[in-house]
């Protein structure tokens, strides 16, 4: 596969008969032998082990060894609030440009590691990491530093409701873990990770941050359970659709504002503010205020037909509305599902609309996300 | 009764001059797992090489031709419901349309059984 790089896990995704496929520069598992549909049941009915090594690990921390400066400094650059994360804590935010654009969303966790809890461990995608870790480096001021972790440290996520069950038989302190929180724990008499439970599926779970040269240990390990199965790109695709979770460079990108792709949420109320201190501030209170004009959606197609990235949305009458960014089969729904941008007066849930698959307007309805409840555990 | 394939893995069987057309097991296991199966209408009138339906499987769209020109008589309305089936039984009960044959003689640029095993070992 020409120049593309391998994750630690390669040979073991060979072995269990993965079909691998560029993306983002490394070959990885688009499915293994159950295929995209079977993986992704599994998943949500038990446990899917995935790869995810190809996405980008960077630790950010403060040359006087304090967490406010560290915390301070990210914030110029993200929406999110940084500062006020505990030991252990997890955020999803943006970064974003001056525009406001979005350059990238990640996970920033503040370590809940003694002794390095003043330490930012960021988890950034796998297209845009080259990129990530030149802004950061550009952009955080001096005496913050940003050590990447591609080198050392492979990820892995292992999601579905046994995942406490398999991951809390190595370690039963997981299992107290809540939602967005991590720790770093022993999980063999040699093997130490960062486990954080969290993921991209809407499943509870978690992903697992471990030493390039104990990550095939580990997953081996972890797939001697019964409810364990490998899952590939394609089943982590179709559950993250499901689960109403943005992909980047599909829904997401320098082109939109966190407003307009529904992350609202991800915002707190004192960074809403035009004059809030981080880079596209003014863009996100400009679309608060004046409802941007389009907005991301959930987009259920009725019938079978399958509306795919780039379908175009109409209204009843025939004129263009926008344009579907992520859709797909939705295995645990059954049939059809999608997310995209439609302009505002046609984003309240309900209104029915038209999407054009081979020349032909199909009924669609817009419908609130996600597809599926999330199966997060809270505590 | 005779079998025949195109290259695009459609098979076409033939008794008198009507033809029952799906796509082959390998051309299932290459398109992954099928989710829905758009048909043509009965009545519809497709030459040699025309599209006459659309598998979807998780991964993407692929049309399918008309193995020989002809009027669809009947779709097989059970993959409505349960599209897997060209998964399970490509060659059987997940055909997909029966057609009535205009030219027979435009069966003779196909292969049969034997030469399209041959085809697909070559692939």
């Amino acid at each position: 596969m020409g120049d593309c790089k391998q994750t630690k896990l390669y040979n073991k995704h060979v072995a269990c008969g993965g079909k691998m496929v560029p993306f983002a520069g490394y070959d990885m598992p688009v499915q293994y032998v159950p295929g995209i549909v079977g993986e992704h049941l599994h998943t949500r009915e038990k446990c899917g082990l995935f790869d995810v090594s190809h996405m980008g690990q960077c630790f950010i921390g403060a040359g006087d060894g304090t967490f406010e400066t560290a915390a301070k400094a990210l914030e110029r650059l993200v929406p999110a609030d940084i500062q006020s994360l505990l030991p252990g804590q997890q955020r999803y935010t943006q970064l974003l440009n001056d525009d406001g654009g979005i350059l990238d969303d990640l996970m920033v966790s503040r370590l809940g590691t003694r002794g390095r809890d003043h330490t930012l461990y960021l988890v950034v995608n796998a297209g845009c990491k080259a990129r990530d870790f030149v802004h950061l480096k550009t952009c955080l001021p001096d005496g913050v530093n940003i050590s990447v972790g591609d080198d050392t440290l492979s990820l892995i996520a292992l999601q579905g409701p046994k995942a406490p069950d398999v991951l809390g038989a190595l370690n039963p302190a997981v299992r107290n873990l809540v939602f967005m929180t991590g720790a770093d724990v022993p999980l063999t008499d040699t093997i130490r990770a960062y486990v954080s439970r969290s993921g991209y599926t809407g499943e509870d779970g978690y992903e697992i941050s471990v030493k390039h040269g104990d990550v095939e240990a580990l997953a081996g390990i972890l797939l001697e359970h019964e409810a364990v199965e490998m899952a590939g790109l394609g089943a982590r695709d179709s559950l993250r659709m499901e689960a109403g979770l943005c992909l980047y460079g599909h829904d997401i990108g320098t082109h939109v504002s966190p407003i307009e792709a529904g992350l609202l949420w991800s915002i707190p109320k004192h960074r809403r503010a035009a004059n809030a201190n981080y880079m596209g501030a003014a863009r996100i209170a400009a679309d608060i205020a004046d409802r941007s004009s389009r907005r991301l959606v959930g987009i259920l197609p009725h019938g079978r037909a399958i509306a795919r990235e780039h379908t175009e949305v109409h209204d009843l009458d025939g004129n263009a509305i926008g344009e579907i960014t992520s859709g797909g089969f939705g295995p645990s729904v059954g049939g059809p599902v999608a997310m995209g941008y439609v302009a505002r007066p046609f984003t309240k849930v309900g209104t029915d609309i038209h999407v054009i698959v081979r020349g032909k307007a199909r009924p669609a309805k817009v419908v609130k996300l996600p597809f599926i409840t999330h199966n997060y555990f809270r505590g | 009764m005779s079998l025949y394939f195109t290259q695009d893995h459609e098979w076409i069987r033939v008794d008198g001059d009507i033809g029952t057309v799906g796509i082959s097991p390998y051309a299932a296991r290459q398109l992954g797992d099928v989710v829905y199966v758009e048909l043509p209408g009965i009545g519809a009138n497709p030459g040699r090489g025309d599209e006459i339906a659309v598998v979807e499987s998780v991964k993407a769209a692929s049309e399918i031709y008309a193995p020989v020109g002809g009027e669809i008589t009947e779709v097989n309305k059970a993959l409505e419901d349960d599209p897997g089936t060209v998964n399970d039984s490509a060659d059987e009960d997940g055909w997909f349309l029966r057609m009535k044959l205009s030219d027979m003689s435009e069966l003779e640029s196909l292969m049969d059984e034997a030469e399209y095993r041959e085809y697909c070992e070559g692939l």
